[in-house]
């Protein structure tokens, strides 16, 4: 289950050492913007130390990577490999071509390492106008992408937007990013909010891209950690009313009915399909799952 | 791996520590620490395990801890006598 994604820096011994006290279901390492472009040697350095020493529990290690065409990402992806993330970030991926490049430095560094071809997952953040219109072809490149992240701030910058906290721009994004997912089968991972200091704004938007599909969001604040786990948990409302229907689909089909109703309201699969991943988050959560009351 | 001249890693901030590395016949490990007294000798050992593991012999090594763990120290040292390796004397 990964709800929140928290972004760590990846030159910093302190936020590495606690990161994951604050319940973030994945750890963002980064070796991109979070590090000065003379400590990128440093970071890589750390960032394995952190690895091998720390057992971050729960959370899921992701690394975000430098993008193609800058001089790190071949250091990145050598050193990262041997680390087995859950899942590399590659960053500013414009199309599928990115991802057959990067794929091919992973395998490269996976035969090196001995480890089986394809172990490396793929998180691509997509933070480019291209990108964002790529997004089907980039989620669709390689068995390897698992998931794509909205990245918000350098698309606005990209598409020459106001950057807002209404969000009204990059509204088109956010629905693109979402449908190719989902049409590709993969996990969709919103962007942060980055006011830190806003709980009601954060609270309006991590409602927002869950409704509207996300599976998470990211978080570049540990503050900002509970209120998205909360947005993308489903809540005692949502797992009651799947229970009832799995109550009243299980009791149609002893019936022997073709189609059941609840409180009036025609159960279809659409209806099914989504009580199902209600409770399968509940039981993956720990909130009771498919157990009635 | 040969010293060739001076590089530094690491920062002044919490949980880190600020490493110094010199061109030296012999290892040297020199500690200024806000925990000198319970872990000075520790912190001495690690630098120069990991000058060895990297087959360092000659190198004065400078440590200015902010109370680094044990991880992080040997980041550090790793980092700032691959950089001297590449500097130039």
């Amino acid at each position: 289950m990964r709800r929140s994604m928290m972004f760590v820096p990846g030159n910093n011994p302190g936020m590495l050492l606690n990161a994951d006290v604050y319940g973030a279901d994945s750890l963002i390492l980064d070796l991109e913007d979070a590090v000065a472009p003379g400590e990128k040697d440093a970071a890589r350095v750390l960032v394995r130390n952190a690895l091998r020493a720390f057992d971050y529990g729960s959370a899921e290690v992701i690394i975000r990577i430098n993008p193609l065409g800058t001089p790190y990402i071949e250091d990145d992806i050598r050193a990262v490999v041997p680390l087995k993330p859950a899942l590399i970030m590659p960053t500013k991926v414009a199309g599928a071509e990115d991802i057959h490049a990067v794929s091919a430095m992973i395998r490269a560094a996976e035969r090196e390492n001995g480890l089986p071809e394809g172990s490396v997952g793929l998180i691509p953040l997509l933070e480019t106008a291209l990108g964002i219109e790529n997004a089907y072809q980039i989620a669709t490149a390689d068995p390897r992408v698992k998931a794509i992240f909205l990245g918000a701030e350098d698309l606005s910058s990209d598409l020459q937007a106001i950057r807002s906290k209404e969000n009204h721009e990059i509204l088109y994004a956010r629905g693109r990013v979402v449908m190719a997912a989902r049409a590709a089968g993969v996990d969709c991972y919103d962007t942060p909010f980055t006011d830190v200091n806003d709980d009601e704004g954060l609270a309006q938007d991590a409602a927002f891209a869950r409704a509207i599909g996300f599976t998470g969001k990211a978080v570049i604040s540990p503050r900002h950690v509970p209120a998205v786990n909360e947005a993308f948990s489903p809540s005692d409302k949502d797992i009651a009313y799947a229970r009832e229907v799995m109550a009243v689909i299980e009791e149609g089909e002893r019936m022997g009915r073709g189609a059941v109703s609840l409180r009036g309201k025609m159960i279809d699969k659409p209806i099914v399909d989504r009580a199902r991943r209600v409770l399968e988050a509940a039981e993956a959560l720990g909130l009771g799952g498919y157990e009635h009351e | 791996m040969q010293i060739q001249g001076r590089a530094m890693a690491g920062t002044l901030e919490s949980n880190d520590v600020m490493v110094t590395v010199s061109p030296a016949q012999a290892l040297e490990v020199q500690v200024t620490s806000i925990v000198l007294g319970q872990f000075g000798e520790e912190l001495k050992r690690v630098a120069l395990d990991t000058a060895a593991q990297l087959g360092v012999q000659g190198a004065l090594i400078e440590l200015d801890d902010r109370g680094a763990v044990e991880c992080t120290v040997r980041a550090r040292v790793e980092t700032a006598l691959t950089r001297a390796k590449e500097a130039k004397s």
